[in-house]
């Protein structure tokens, strides 16, 4: 029988060696999977790259994970917020690498990944420092940047509603990129607000299809980013 | 134009923040699918002219963004791309990332309404990073936005907080896309990118020509 689920966040995030990329779901707070980032910091796994659209907020969640010294570079389109202080006090140090990538080119990275499409076209950052070094070529009279496909070891994502097959259901804005990262790696583990029964998600309405997802946890009540930081919280 | 209701006080000269935003709302087409950055661009959807609908988009996965919701009402799940909270209006729906700036980069997009750093007189746009030592660069969906849109409208204050031209020959800053800006709504006028240079189309109230040229860090005609 097919039973992706698992009984805590710990024994979903085993097996994140040192070195590996993790993607990880969420535009800012909205959508990231809190629990599995606390539970990769207890895992203590480190010179991971991460790829996020952001870099955290406060010191908790991703944030923390980089606070906590184990990402060695972040690949992301927007490493600055308001609430954003330990990337840019490491960036700045010059002790995490930074590759910053535009967001609808980071999506379709991602993308390109899960579907395999090694390389792709686009119009986005042509005359700009981001296409430097670039492979530029024109179609139909016009010049687009070449942009390779993202993959990963390991995706973290959060969703609204999982059924032990691995179908997943998100909630409104929180879907952002974890679809995509779900495809990309090798591995996807997932935070479930709920864990339903097959059959109980309309197949019409599943948004990521359980092939692309190999370990769920459910997290009933999922810690909010922003309240943390207004508490004044910090992990671990 | 309209003039905002219970908006900021009128600006002795020229136009306030709002009535910038209400300005550009004014040359928005019916029915048109709109992304507003942030900052300026997003009071525009406070001032959509009567009798139009426009539905706007939000790269972060909705179609169909409502108004911020009253306080105390806030679904933390439900957010724009400047991370605020807002609604929904009946019809919207949403997609992931890869849709999103499908629309975007696939021409779906009508209008896009952007601030700027620096313009220059060919509609280069800057507006991601000074390029300072030490400076965070972050680009989010701008560089996008500005390849996949046909209209991107600019909303600006004329100079900088030091009195510098923002409307430039080149722009010095790094740039988000070459020749991608359609027309520049500023506190003093209104100023259109043709393929002849800069063209005003119309001037704020009390505002010279003469002005918005000493002002302006390239040259300007008097009408497209």
């Amino acid at each position: 029988m097919i039973d992706k689920t698992v009984g805590s966040a710990a024994e979903a995030v085993a097996g994140i060696d040192d070195g590996a990329v993790v993607m990880i779901g969420g535009f800012g707070e909205v959508g990231s999977p809190i629990e599995l980032i606390h539970a990769l910091i207890d895992q203590g796994a480190k010179d991971l790259t991460a790829i996020n659209n952001n870099t955290g907020n406060g010191e908790v969640g991703l944030a923390a994970l980089i606070g906590n010294g184990q990402v060695r570079k972040m690949i992301c389109s927007y490493p600055r917020s308001s609430h954003s202080k330990l990337f840019p006090e490491l960036f700045r140090a010059g002790k995490i690498e930074l590759d910053l990538v535009p967001q609808g080119t980071l999506a379709e990275r991602i993308r390109a990944g899960g579907a395999g499409i090694p390389a792709f076209y686009t119009p986005s950052s042509l005359g700009t420092p981001l296409a430097e070094a670039k492979e530029i070529r024109e179609f139909d009279g016009r010049p687009y940047v070449m942009e390779p496909w993202l993959k990963a070891d390991f995706a973290l994502v959060k969703c609204e509603t999982a059924d032990r097959m691995g179908n997943l259901v998100y909630n409104k804005t929180a879907r952002n990129f974890s679809p995509l990262m779900c495809m990309a790696a090798k591995t996807t583990i997932v935070q479930a607000r709920h864990i339903v029964e097959p059959g109980e998600i309309d197949p019409e309405h599943v948004i990521t299809p359980g092939i692309f997802v190999d370990r769920i946890v459910e997290i009933g009540e999922p810690l909010q980013e922003s309240l943390l930081i207004a508490e004044g919280r910090r992990y671990p | 134009m309209t003039l905002p209701e219970n908006g900021e006080a009128r600006v002795a000269v020229g136009w306030s923040r709002e009535e910038m935003a209400a300005r550009a709302a004014e040359d928005i087409p019916d029915g048109s699918y709109v992304n507003l950055g942030i900052g300026i661009p997003e009071m525009v959807a406070k001032f959509v002219p009567a009798g139009r609908e426009f539905i706007y988009h939000t790269e972060n996965g909705l179609l169909g963004m409502g108004p911020p919701p009253a306080p105390g009402s806030e679904d933390p799940e439900l957010i724009n791309a400047g991370k605020r909270a807002v609604t929904t209006v009946p019809g919207a729906c949403f997609f992931h990332h890869a849709d999103s700036f499908a629309m975007i980069r696939g021409g779906h997009i009508d209008v896009c309404v952007l601030g700027a750093m620096q313009v220059s007189a060919t509609g280069d746009l800057a507006n991601w990073s000074t390029g300072a030592p030490g400076a965070i660069p972050a680009v989010g969906g701008a560089m996008d936005l500005v390849a996949g849109v046909d209209t991107i409208f600019v909303i600006t204050q004329h100079v900088t907080k030091t009195g510098e031209p923002k409307i430039v020959e080149h722009c010095t800053y790094p740039l988000t896309g070459q020749g991608v800006v359609s027309r520049i709504f500023t506190n003093l006028a209104v100023i259109d990118v043709t393929p002849e240079g800069l063209a005003l189309v119309e001037l704020g109230p009390g505002i010279t020509l003469e002005e918005v040229r000493e002002k302006t860090g390239a040259p300007l005609r008097a009408s497209s």
